[in-house]
């Protein structure tokens, strides 16, 4: 707690502020920084990100987390995405740096960003990040249980909100309703297991 | 009873044993604690002063089912709940009686088509007195429900009823 409130003392008075980074300074780092890794930059949007590479994902992460200048010290949500149409699955991370400003605030936003990661869709392997941020951990069982994204390196890999017999992945957009679970009928009109959307 | 009525002294109640044992059930039905989602909220309201469900004598919550004789299913039923569900209502003592409130109990509701993880339908599940329509139902609603169930059991008989055994003998045949 002092030692907080020393670092927010020393940012009233302009010196040893943390940094403020644009979406652009971000990406130019991070291209900098990983080079081939960073696929895709888009600073110019309502959802500034970049698309990396699965592979290097969990370097990335690390970088994102412990570089005094990106400094994102929290991980907001994690949304998996079907690209049914490029035979891809994504998932989103969005991030958040968060440092002391003053004693009376603690913690304000210095800057948010996200990142993309691309997989196959049939065979869907991202490694984790629940050991870099522990929120991370929930999240991505709930994208595995309902996206089908294997995370590997996860400490507890299973389903979290579907019964664990469960079979398939409910959100992928070609997934075909239950006709019956454990005796119970799964849909009440006849065919029609598989809305369309 | 007219025929025996008034032929012993004052203070003495002659009665069917199906009326008195009806009449202390309609009056002390116990629900059991258990709501499953936003239909819970209006059950909850419904015990509350405003509309004061103890005034019927159904007030009385239990904590376990071996003590309730009713089971308001308040809320979506999902695939996952549906076997505890089934539990709790077996380990419900008879006679037991079972109220589907809302939409979602009734029939899946919202998520009839779109709902891969709800039963459509709890009386898919356990058989079902009373169906109370509504996203969520009014407790006005929820107090007409358990008034028609009332009905229900006091036309209950401990002897056989002839109308039953004529169908199911015409049915055998």
């Amino acid at each position: 707690m002092a030692a907080k409130i020393a670092v927010a003392r020393a940012n009233e008075d302009g010196e040893e502020a943390d940094p403020v980074m644009s979406p652009e300074d971000i990406c130019a780092h991070l291209q900098k920084q990983f080079g081939e890794a960073v696929v895709e930059a888009v600073p110019q949007s309502a959802h500034p990100h970049v698309v990396v590479v699965a592979a290097k994902w969990s370097e990335v992460a690390r970088f994102l987390r412990d570089d005094p200048e990106m400094g994102f010290n929290l991980l907001r949500c994690i949304s998996s995405v079907d690209l049914l149409a490029d035979d891809k699955l994504a998932c989103v991370y969005d991030l958040l740096a968060l440092s002391p400003v003053s004693a009376e605030e603690l913690m304000t936003v210095r800057h948010a960003f996200a990142v993309r990661v691309c997989t196959e869709r049939n065979d869907p392997h991202i490694p984790s990040v629940a050991d870099l941020w522990p929120a991370a951990n929930w999240h991505e069982r709930e994208a595995y249980d309902l996206m089908g994204v294997v995370f590997d390196g996860h400490p507890d890999l299973r389903r979290i909100l579907c019964p664990e017999d469960w079979e398939g992945h409910p959100l992928r957009k070609d997934y075909e309703f239950p006709v019956e679970y454990h005796g119970i009928p799964g849909t009440t009109e006849h065919e029609l297991y598989s809305p369309r959307h | 009873m007219s025929w025996i009525e008034n032929r012993f002294e004052e203070g003495l109640i002659l009665t069917s044993v199906d009326w008195a044992q009806n009449w202390a059930r309609a009056y002390s039905i116990w629900p059991l604690t258990f709501g499953l989602a936003c239909c819970a909220i209006e059950m909850m309201a419904t015990g509350m002063s405003r509309w004061d469900l103890d005034r019927f004598g159904w007030g009385a919550y239990r904590a376990t089912p071996r003590q309730a004789d009713l089971m308001i299913v308040a809320g979506t039923v999902t695939y996952k709940m549906a076997s505890r569900l089934k539990r709790l209502f077996s380990q419900m003592p008879e006679p037991r009686w079972v109220i589907a409130m809302g939409a979602c109990t009734v029939g899946g509701g919202p998520y009839f088509k779109h709902g891969y993880h709800v039963v459509k339908g709890v009386d898919l599940i356990v058989p079902v007195d009373v169906y109370i329509p509504g996203c969520p139902p009014r407790p006005e609603a929820l107090l007409e429900g358990i008034l028609r169930l009332q009905d229900k059991i006091r036309h209950m008989s401990r002897a056989k009823d002839p109308v039953v055994e004529a169908n199911k003998e015409a049915l055998a045949v």
